[in-house]
């Protein structure tokens, strides 16, 4: 069922209130998380003055990412001469906008039925329940794909448009490489929907509540571990970050497609690029790691293995699950960027030898083997 | 003819890539754990209130192991009744490569000895290169260099003068180098 406006606002809200936060408090997780890893103490000197005092707020660090934003508006928005001036224009906001759209088919949490919250919200709503969800469409996987394809274009707008042979090489090794990396995605994600039998994201989420075996939680990466590796590594590399940023190899193409990119326009493939982690971790949290659900957590509290029940209200159950799925998120965050200062970047032969030799391959072989122990069960359910 | 092909050469320490290298993903996570594990233990370091890093805040904490003839800031010694050992003959202002320092004399009829005494003694920290050539050059040992920096950091250039009165704190005690005031029997 849709749900109203209003509810669906605030759903909106959430989303991208969420999304731009994440988009700027990685920066100083990414620098931070850096600098611990390397011995180091990462930034903090950035302080925002109460005004009329002298106490300095410093939060470790936490508004160095407002002072690169207000440094990225008030930079020169340097004009290049290039092939085509919309296309220029617009390569920015046509990598930024299907990223943001991804987001709004993930269930965040789980059912609200704003009736049991308070009194005053049962007379307006009754006993009507929503998904935690801006748009819950039946073919929520589909859409996701859809929309992290079309950023590709916003990538080769930009290379082509800058008439710039660093950009145009940025941009077809992002081509190349994205469609590369998308088929393994693609063949991964096929495992999970032959299991749980459907593209909806929140009947995926669903599903994965509950246990196998009694013991693990019912995700998805208890069932398809392999394609949970899979899927990490090529949306890693969807998200051009190292190991695989070949796009935007510094070394070599000085900032690759976005080369002839300056202020906000180039803050906006930074900014693309910051929330994308984001929405990956979002997107696995969904697929593998049961979303916002909590181990033996229901809509009416825990019901612990042992018989042991613990009743929770709506409204906490609902918190609950928010946290939960944000927390996950987090995680997830964190380890992308520990593999990003780990690893070494591919050499550009290795990074296509590594899709299409390596994970393609893999990814057939799960595949193959996930329809065959489908198929098995089925057979022996009839 | 047919043409030799370009061989890649083989060198003696060419590295050895094993099934388990080349399968990637067990380097990969070994790459993993080990960032993973100083994240970790520093992470755990920064949690329990003490620093997971080696860095020294500069400004606010200055480092306890200079070494000992680190060329850092000026001094200028005293006489036994506390005032400046300087004549103010130039020396220094005159050897100095970088041109900061700034001395006024003024004539002083209560010691004979030593009638021209600084007024103004002023270093200017923004250009000073440290090389010590000031106190290479002075004939009355009146300048020194001691290891710690003068911890001037500043947003503006003429807050990084040090005067006199800065110049002639200094706990003599503490260099053992250059016993001071001179042994009794010296020259005074």
């Amino acid at each position: 069922m849709n749900a109203p406006l209003e509810i669906t606002g605030l759903y909106v809200l959430y989303a991208v209130g969420l999304l731009l936060t994440f988009g700027t408090v990685l920066t100083w997780i990414e620098r931070k998380q850096a600098a611990i890893m390397a011995d180091r103490i990462g930034a903090n000197r950035a302080y925002v003055r109460i005004p009329f005092t002298q106490i300095k707020l410093v939060w470790l660090g936490l508004f160095h990412g407002l002072a690169d934003g207000l440094k990225m508006m008030l930079k020169e928005d340097f004009r290049a001469v290039p092939y085509d001036r919309v296309a220029y224009a617009l390569a920015p906001w046509v990598t930024f906008v299907p990223v943001m759209l991804v987001f709004c088919v993930i269930p965040f949490g789980g059912t609200l039925t704003p009736g049991r919250l308070s009194a005053s919200l049962a007379s307006v709503y009754g006993a009507q329940s929503f998904r935690m969800q801006i748009a819950p469409l039946d073919a929520g996987l589909l859409v996701v794909f859809a929309f992290s394809g079309l950023t590709i274009i916003g990538t080769m707008l930009a290379g082509w448009s800058s008439a710039n042979k660093f950009a145009l090489l940025g941009a077809l090794r992002a081509g190349s490489q994205l469609i590369s990396y998308e088929l393994v995605m693609g063949l991964t994600v096929i495992g999970l929907i032959l299991i749980y039998g459907t593209v909806d994201l929140d009947q995926i989420v669903r599903l994965q509540s509950g246990s196998v075996l009694g013991v693990l939680p019912a995700w998805g990466i208890c069932y398809q571990p392999f394609a949970a590796l899979l899927f990490l590594t090529a949306a890693i590399a969807e998200n051009k970050r190292i190991p695989f940023d070949l796009p935007e190899a510094e070394s070599e193409l000085i900032a690759g497609y976005y080369t002839e990119y300056s202020a906000m326009k180039m803050g906006l493939f930074m900014f693309a690029e910051f929330i994308e982690i984001a929405i990956i971790a979002a997107l696995f949290t969904t697929l593998f790691l049961g979303g916002y659900n909590l181990p033996w957590l229901t809509d009416a509290g825990f019901v612990l293995p042992g018989g042991g029940r613990i009743e929770l209200s709506h409204g906490v159950v609902v918190a609950l699950q928010l946290v939960t799925f944000l927390v996950k998120v987090v995680l997830l965050c964190s380890f992308q960027i520990l593999v990003r200062w780990t690893l070494p970047r591919f050499r550009w032969d290795q990074l296509l030898r590594f899709a299409w030799k390596f994970l393609l391959p893999l990814a057939l072989i799960n595949l193959c083997a996930t329809v065959v122990v489908v198929a098995l069960l089925q057979q022996g359910r009839t | 003819m047919s043409r030799v092909p370009d061989r890649r050469r083989r060198y003696w320490n060419q590295p050895h890539m094993g099934w388990w290298e080349r399968a990637y993903v067990f380097e990969v996570a070994r790459g993993l754990k080990i960032t993973g594990g100083v994240f970790i233990a520093n992470m755990w370091k920064w949690m329990t209130g003490r620093k997971g890093a080696l860095t020294a805040y500069y400004p606010e904490e200055t480092r306890p192991d200079y070494a000992r003839n680190n060329r850092g800031k000026h001094v200028l010694t005293q006489r036994a009744d506390g005032r400046p050992q300087c004549v103010a003959c130039n020396m220094c202002a005159t050897v100095c490569p970088a041109q900061v320092i700034e001395i006024d004399a003024a004539y002083d009829p209560d010691d004979p000895a030593h009638p021209k005494y600084p007024v103004r003694f002023e270093i200017d920290y923004s250009r000073c290169v440290f090389c010590g050539l000031c106190v290479e050059a002075c004939p009355e040992d009146a300048i020194r260099m001691v290891p710690e920096t003068p911890g001037l950091p500043s947003f503006d250039r003429n807050r990084m003068w040090l005067a006199r009165e800065e110049l002639l704190t200094w706990k003599p005690q503490r260099d053992v180098a250059k016993p001071y005031p001179p042994a009794a029997g010296g020259a005074q």
